[in-house]
């Protein structure tokens, strides 16, 4: 679900004016247009059931209690979202309550004045949610409110762990190494990886970055964008270890994420391999990638990526990332109060109790009942701190130049200190 | 002048005297009417198009050249202003001089190999053979084909392991690449280049054949009764009279290689490892996919001037010939 609309805006662009990139790009006025009327409008991406259904209902109640008050609700499929909200990021005709995925897009968007600060008029939500508001931060105000929140580990396939005679899920590289000889002596693949979309590869150098840096050392390089600490060669040093035992799926630099069956996800979808690294949305996605809707079903496992030996790291930190609500600069007067609803106990809990994400609102996290989601929820609630993916912190610029580059690592056309050098060099480019 | 002046006394006063006079001037000026009108039509059908072309041609282009020499997100103002950084930028970027190759290795690669089988398959085509309605179609239905489905099916074709031209490959014993012919690296861009042929082959065959109803038959009997064979017919009378088509299609293949973007964005996404990053390829992912818009309207320029040069190179050193025959 995450980042996969950004090829089609891309080949929607590219095919209407192949000479130029001003077809995507020209609109210059930063004043975003807020309607003139009573009229919230309201993008949200929850396009199926029980979804959709739960958000009409949550915008009436609104209504009802703020008469006088309309809410426009548009609901759309993820990556159009993405696509329609790329679009009016350049026009600056934004909808009043949208979403946003926090780090550096936020801290553009904020800088372009696109965004209002919230940190005033929501400030009992973000009381509330505590530390998980921290990937929406600017300067110390707050910009949007997350609504769910998730972490990225592996997926995998119980039963091809067992037939393999893996008993326990690795906690460690070393023992993620034996399980990947076990299952390849059982003539199964490993791991799938969607390597052709870059950010899934790009995960695992996060992950390895986030085990081998300490804290401070990852906070300090996100606002300062300074590479130069030995943890993250030590950290593209790993990743080549875990490489060179040649766990993932064959055409692993072509394979897209999360797209048909023959897509990473596919594969574990389909029991052709025995496990994937992804987030919270994998589940869903499996689903919509096998004939039964089921995806894995009952064989459904997760695991915490692995720690690394003698990496300063916590193996209880976690990478991971969410959606949060934000209001667009010059929107319709109530527009903050309903995101403060739809961040209230209430709300929170139905979106909770209808599966549609990891509730941030420590009231509403024992109402998940899906079983896959509540053991995330508790894996996510006992981290000592969760790194928002390093793309979205660092901004589409310097994440991508880092996507990149560990890309070409995979391709075995880059050392670790190239991933250093590249991420270092795009970020000259914002100083 | 007088003639003018005279004119409405003539006619008033009716004498026929001077109606021979008379009736000059009334011509002329019917005639630049006439011309006023045309002038008028021609404004009037043309305006619309020349309207949506300053839209959606010269805007963009225009709008193309101002971003390149300015640092942009792609949305809030345009106020950081690089001056040329953004070409330095491009012009040091090895992933955009590897792109540029790549480019004109499909230019020269698809000259090399498209233009003597579509000959090949042209001449042949034109011979009265068995079936030849149906190889025809054959030949042309995939340039028929929409890119991006063409696309879809091959990648699908050419997936490692379960893909079927893998599995054709490896049953006739064959090695087939660990990471499949899209996936590795010394690979991708000849995987790609034969799959543009696939596609493309088709509208060489097709523009060949017309050019070749232009070849009189007339040229071929005379020869035939003077004992040339088959191939001494082709080479000596139907390639030579095919060489305007033929120049062309170049110009054609030229110009769309050089544009080169779907069935690259669709196979490979420009990797692995930037082994077939098209200049297009570059500029589309620095712009939607990175944000540095700057850079692309740059990437985009540079893209546009080398188009621009090659096709009035082309056009001066190599079309001017036919044209002159035409005149």
């Amino acid at each position: 679900m995450r980042r996969s609309g950004r090829a089609a805006l891309s080949v929607l662009c590219g095919s209407a004016v192949l000479f130029t990139a001003t077809a995507c790009g020209g609109g210059e006025d930063s004043t975003a247009a807020g309607s003139d009327d009573n009229t919230i409008t309201w993008w949200h991406n929850s396009n199926n059931e029980p979804g959709r259904g739960y958000y009409e209902q949550v915008a009436a109640d609104f209504e009802e209690a703020n008469p006088g008050t309309e809410v426009e609700v548009v609901a759309m499929a993820h990556e159009d979202m993405v696509d329609r909200l790329a679009a009016a990021f350049q026009s600056g005709d934004l909808p009043d309550v949208y979403m946003e995925r926090g780090g550096g897009e936020l801290a553009d968007h904020v800088e372009a004045g696109l965004v209002q600060d919230l940190s005033e008029e929501s400030a009992e939500a973000i009381d509330k949610l505590g530390g998980n508001v921290s990937g929406w931060q600017v300067d110390g105000q707050t910009y949007a409110l997350p609504f769910s929140l998730g972490v990225v580990g592996f997926w995998y396939n119980t039963a091809l762990f067992e037939q393999a005679g893996i008993t326990e899920a690795p906690q460690t590289m070393e023992e993620l190494y034996a399980a990947i000889d076990k299952l390849k002596a059982a003539g199964i693949t490993p791991i799938s990886v969607g390597a052709g979309d870059k950010w899934p590869a790009a995960h695992y150098w996060y992950y390895t970055a986030l085990r081998a840096c300490g804290q401070d050392v990852l906070e300090d390089a996100v606002t300062s964008l300074d590479f130069t600490d030995e943890c993250f060669v030590q950290a593209g040093e790993v990743l080549s270890e875990l490489l060179d035992t040649e766990p993932f799926n064959p055409g692993f630099l072509t394979t897209p994420a999360q797209e048909g069956a023959s897509s990473a996800s596919g594969l574990l979808a389909t029991d052709q391999v025995a496990m994937e690294l992804a987030g919270h949305w994998e589940p869903g996605v499996m689903q919509g990638l096998t004939d039964d809707g089921a995806g894995l079903g009952e064989n459904t496992g997760w695991f915490a990526f692995p720690a690394i030996e003698g990496g300063d790291g916590d193996p209880e930190a976690q990478l991971g990332g969410g959606d949060a609500w934000a209001v667009s600069t010059g929107a319709t007067d109530g527009s903050v109060d309903l995101v403060n609803y739809l961040l209230s106990d209430e709300v929170q809990t139905g979106f909770a109790e209808n599966d549609m994400g990891l509730p941030t609102n420590p009231a509403a996290t024992s109402a998940v009942s899906d079983p896959a989601l509540a053991q995330l929820l508790e894996v996510r609630d006992a981290a000592p701190y969760i790194q928002l993916y390093f793309d979205t912190a660092f901004g589409q610029s310097v994440g991508g130049a880092m996507n990149d580059s560990i890309a070409l690592l995979f391709a075995d056309q880059a050392t670790p200190q190239d991933i250093v050098d590249a991420t270092m060099q795009a970020a000259e480019l914002e100083k | 002048m007088t003639e003018v002046t005279a004119a409405p006394a003539a006619t008033s006063s009716g004498a026929a005297v001077t109606r021979g006079g008379a009736d000059a001037p009334r011509v002329t000026g019917r005639r630049q009417g006439a011309k006023r009108r045309q002038r008028l039509e021609i404004l009037l059908f043309v305006t619309p198009a020349l309207a949506l072309m300053a839209l959606f041609v010269l805007y963009p282009v225009f709008s193309a050249a101002r971003m390149s020499l300015y640092n942009w997100k792609g949305f809030g103002p345009m106020v950081d202003f690089a001056g040329l950084d953004n070409y330095t930028r491009v012009l040091r970027d090895e992933v955009f001089t590897d792109a540029v190759i790549h480019n004109f290795i499909i230019v020269f690669a698809s000259i090399a190999v498209q233009l003597p089988l579509g000959l090949a398959l042209a001449l042949l085509l034109n011979r009265r053979i068995r079936g030849r309605g149906l190889l025809r179609t054959i030949v042309f239905v995939p340039y028929v084909l929409a890119e991006v489905i063409a696309g879809v099916v091959w990648f699908q074709l050419l997936q490692p392991r379960t893909g079927l031209l893998e599995q054709a490959v490896s049953s006739v014993g064959l090695p087939v690449p660990d990471q499949g012919f899209l996936g590795t690296p010394d690979l991708a861009l000849a995987t790609v280049f034969v799959v543009l042929t696939w596609k493309y082959l088709g509208l060489a065959v097709l523009l060949f054949l017309a050019g070749l109803q232009g070849v009189p038959d007339e040229l071929h009997e005379a020869a035939q009764l003077d004992g040339a064979s088959w191939w001494q017919v082709q080479r000596r009378i139907a390639v030579p009279l095919l060489a305007p088509t033929i120049r062309t299609w170049v110009f054609l293949s030229m110009i769309g290689s050089l544009q080169l973007f779907d069935m690259v964005w669709i196979l490979t996404g420009g990797g692995p490892a930037n082994a077939t990053t098209t200049m297009v390829t570059y500029l589309i992912s620095m712009g939607t996919q990175r944000s540095n818009y700057g850079i692309a309207g740059a990437a985009s320029v540079v893209l546009f001037l080398i188009g621009f040069v090659m096709a009035l190179a082309y056009q001066f050193l190599v079309l001017r010939r036919d044209t002159k025959a035409d005149a």
